[in-house]
């Protein structure tokens, strides 16, 4: 429009503006492609919607190694935090929407969204390619992202759950972690370490509501307690004296020794406590290792032991995840799509991380390989056992000691949780600050599951 | 303290009105106080509002280590690390679709509210407080509400993931707040100034240009420069309704934030990058947008 102006300095009038507005269209039309996103030219592009992790930035950094394999195809990634990318994918995804190629989802998605239809059963194309070893997986993630028998996803990074403690204070202390401890060990230790005079914490426990947040841990402690979340009759079951127990031994020890603040602090306030050394343990995810382990970020690298998830009348008490690649149904270049995600999670990949990148940021807990390479062996040491025992012992059709209808350790595996987990997560967040009792949140708690759980009576 | 001083002081010119120099003296010192409590409260006030974004500029040139260390760092070597990964992570085909998203909607938004807020204001249509309510009632409907709706529709449509579906989502937001700003800058205009121009054979459009726009310039920058503000900065709209393609510069934000590691001092870099044109823009034209501003509240 300014060009227009500027051409016709002199000219007065209507015709000026009917000039000024007809250019809009005009330069609209050429620049059209202007905000276009990198322009592929004949190449395919592939629209990749993924949840900004470091492991996922380092693929993003390492693509370029890709296009120089595969001149054809040009990746674009979406990249958005968490919340954000599992509401865009999610409606994408369920709406048949198109814009993407591949998308990021979890274990808790894949099955379900396999049944629906929705995504494209990638086990033909592992079949083509039997260099891609399927059953390099760790088992226990290779079978929760399977739909009958068949992977509708397949694994970029997997964690589990552990415990991570400040072995320097222990030994000043004089305690001993053991080898599988409880929670009510646990709890003793908390007591013993908790310093606030020195801004020290005895644990940290996310207190921050959401499904994805406080609820991850305290749905592992909710079924090693050996509660659970409904019967086998779908009545919900949140006011069992078993979940009542575990939910309140989680408040108590938030409340008496956790973090202050603890009602709004999730797993990213835990890791700053952590690294700056201002508590003694964490219950949280394997994945932190990578922050809490990496000196240019962590004033206690080096220092710290790892033990299982503490467990109260069950085995084994850690969960599962895994953020895994998939292809919805409705992508129009689904070859070209799975060339990508077998570049991406490929043995070469974890290899091609560890020369460019640094073997301590190899993605991990996805194959039981990344745990046989010398070099990864080296830098994870002090967690890469720990880790890959979490891994394996994460047992999704039975984390307690009484029969469910559902499967999921630190969630329950239908649509509804996503809402349920989070009102639920607010109650238990509400409780830790203080403003309502545990019974009062498991009363409200209740409530809203047994809506949840009706609609699967019928 | 200083502003209880400045209120008991208060009486005593009021009493020595009639004329003393002395009085006059007293007056001038008691307002000197008051008027350097009141300065002094007005920079305390402007710093701790600019902190924040003082803050942010600063750590975007840390370290991510010492951008979150605890206590904060004050003194470090600045480093531009931060900067070039931000353009390594391809900020500027965002920053060009929130330009153009944000300049078209707001070029918009003057042409159409213009000849809205002139039939509101100056030739008063009928039920014109009707219309009014009308236009603002566009905007009690919570945008969460019809994002369902709105996704749908651009799916449908083939404009999901497309640049113009923001411009006109963003024209239509600005348009309410538009039409009202500049009616009540219109208001302003005497009406005696416009029946001269008429007196002496303008036009129609010879008037708006040649003797309304002058006046009410201010006000159409005001304007204009909120409707920018409001584009530039708008999420929901845009992360929910574009992919690769047309993500606007808040979108590219967001990917900086992590649940699993943190990029506080990216994202400080990529934070101030962005809110950059913005303060350039309201810089620019600050003369104006103050003249405008003043101009709508002062009835």
């Amino acid at each position: 429009m300014s060009i227009s102006e500027r051409r016709s300095p002199g000219r007065r009038g209507p015709a000026r503006v009917v000039a000024a507005l007809l250019t809009v269209p005009v330069l609209l039309g050429a620049c059209a492609g202007a905000g276009d996103l990198g322009s592929s030219g004949d190449r395919t592009r592939l629209t990749v919607a993924i949840v900004a992790n470091p492991q996922m930035e380092d693929a993003m950094t390492l693509s370029s190694q890709f296009r120089a394999a595969n001149p054809d195809i040009d990746p674009v990634f979406v990249s958005l935090p968490e919340n954000e990318a599992r509401a865009k994918i999610t409606a994408s995804v369920a709406t048949g929407g198109s814009e993407y190629d591949i998308v990021m989802i979890s274990n808790y998605e894949t099955q379900m969204w396999a049944e629906n239809g929705w995504l494209v059963n990638l086990q033909p194309y592992i079949d083509d390619n039997p260099e891609y070893d399927d059953a390099d997986f760790i088992p226990t993630i290779r079978e929760s992202l399977s739909y009958e028998g068949d992977m509708y996803s397949v694994p970029f990074y997997g964690e589990s759950s552990f415990l991570v403690y400040r072995e320097d204070l222990f030994e000043e202390a004089g305690l001993t972690m053991p080898e599988q401890p409880t929670w009510t060990e646990i709890a003793e230790f908390a007591s013993v370490l908790d310093d606030p005079a020195n801004g020290r914490s005895g644990i940290c426990l996310r207190g921050l509501a959401g499904w994805g947040e406080n609820l991850a841990p305290l749905g592992t402690v909710i079924h090693t307690f050996g509660g659970r979340w409904f019967d086998e009759e779908w009545n919900a079951a949140l006011d069992s004296p078993e979940t009542a127990a575990a939910v309140q031994f989680y408040v108590d020890l938030v409340r008496e020794h956790g973090q202050p603040g603890a009602a709004t602090s999730g797993y990213t306030d835990c890791l700053t406590r952590y690294s700056q050394g201002q508590t003694a343990m964490w219950y949280d995810a394997t994945a932190m290792v990578s922050a809490v382990e990496d000196p240019s970020e962590s004033l206690v690298a080096g220092q710290s032991g790892y033990a299982p998830a503490p467990v109260q009348e069950t085995d084994g008490a850690g969960w599962l995840y895994s953020w895994s690649l998939s292809i919805p149904e409705t992508s129009e270049h689904k070859d070209e799509a799975w060339r990508f995600i077998q570049w991406v999670t490929d043995k070469d990949y974890q290899r091609l991380v560890g020369e460019e990148l640094g073997w301590s940021r190899v993605p991990p807990g996805a194959r039981l390989s990344t745990y046989e390479i010398p070099e990864y062996a080296e830098v994870a040491g002090a967690f890469a056992e720990p880790t890959l025992r979490a891994l394996a012992s994460g047992d999704e059709s039975n984390p307690t000691t009484l029969p469910i209808p559902y499967e999921g350790i630190q969630f329950v595996r239908i649509p509804e949780f996503q809402d349920l987990g989070t009102r639920v997560g607010q109650q238990i967040s509400a409780a830790v600050a203080g403003s309502v009792t545990v019974e009062e949140a498991l009363e409200q708690s209740q409530r809203y599951a047994e809506t949840v759980g009706q609609t699967y009576q019928g | 303290m200083n502003a209880s001083t400045e209120l008991t002081s208060r009486p005593r010119p009021a009493e020595s009105r009639s004329g003393a120099p002395a009085g006059r003296r007293k007056q001038t010192g008691a307002q000197r106080a008051g008027g350097i409590a009141l300065t002094t409260l007005t920079w305390v006030l402007g710093l701790a509002f600019f902190f924040p974004v003082l803050w942010m500029a600063l750590t975007g040139f840390k370290s991510e280590a010492e951008a979150y260390s605890d206590p904060p760092t004050l003194f470090f070597v600045p480093t531009l690390e931060q900067y070039r990964s931000v353009f390594d992570r391809g900020v500027l085909p965002y920053l060009l679709n929130s330009v153009w998203a944000t300049l078209i909607s707001a070029i918009l938004v003057i042409v159409l509210a213009t000849p809205a807020a002139y039939a509101l204001s100056i030739k008063p249509v009928k039920r014109t407080q009707d219309v009014l309510f009308f236009f603002i009632s566009t905007k009690m409907l919570p945008v969460a509400a019809v994002i369902v709706p709105l996704y749908v529709a651009a799916q449908q449509l083939s404009l999901a993931d497309n640049i113009w579906t923001l411009v006109v989502l963003y024209t239509a937001m600005n348009l309410p707040i538009a039409v009202w700003m500049m009616r009540s800058f219109f208001m302003e205009v005497p009406k005696e100034m416009l029946e001269a121009a008429r007196v002496d054979g303008a036009t129609l459009p010879q008037m708006l240009r040649q003797v309304l726009m002058p006046v009410v310039l201010p006000g159409v920058a005001a304007t204009a420069l909120i409707c920018l503000i409001f584009s530039w900065n708008e999420f929901f709209f845009a992360v929910n309704l574009t992919a690769a393609r047309a993500a606007t510069v808040p979108v590219f934000l967001v990917g900086f934030i992590t649940s699993e590691g943190l990029y506080w001092a990216q994202l400080s870099a990529a934070a101030t990058l962005a809110s950059l044109p913005v303060i350039l823009a309201g810089w620019a034209a600050q003369k104006q947008l103050v003249r405008g501003l003043s101009m709508g509240a002062v009835k």
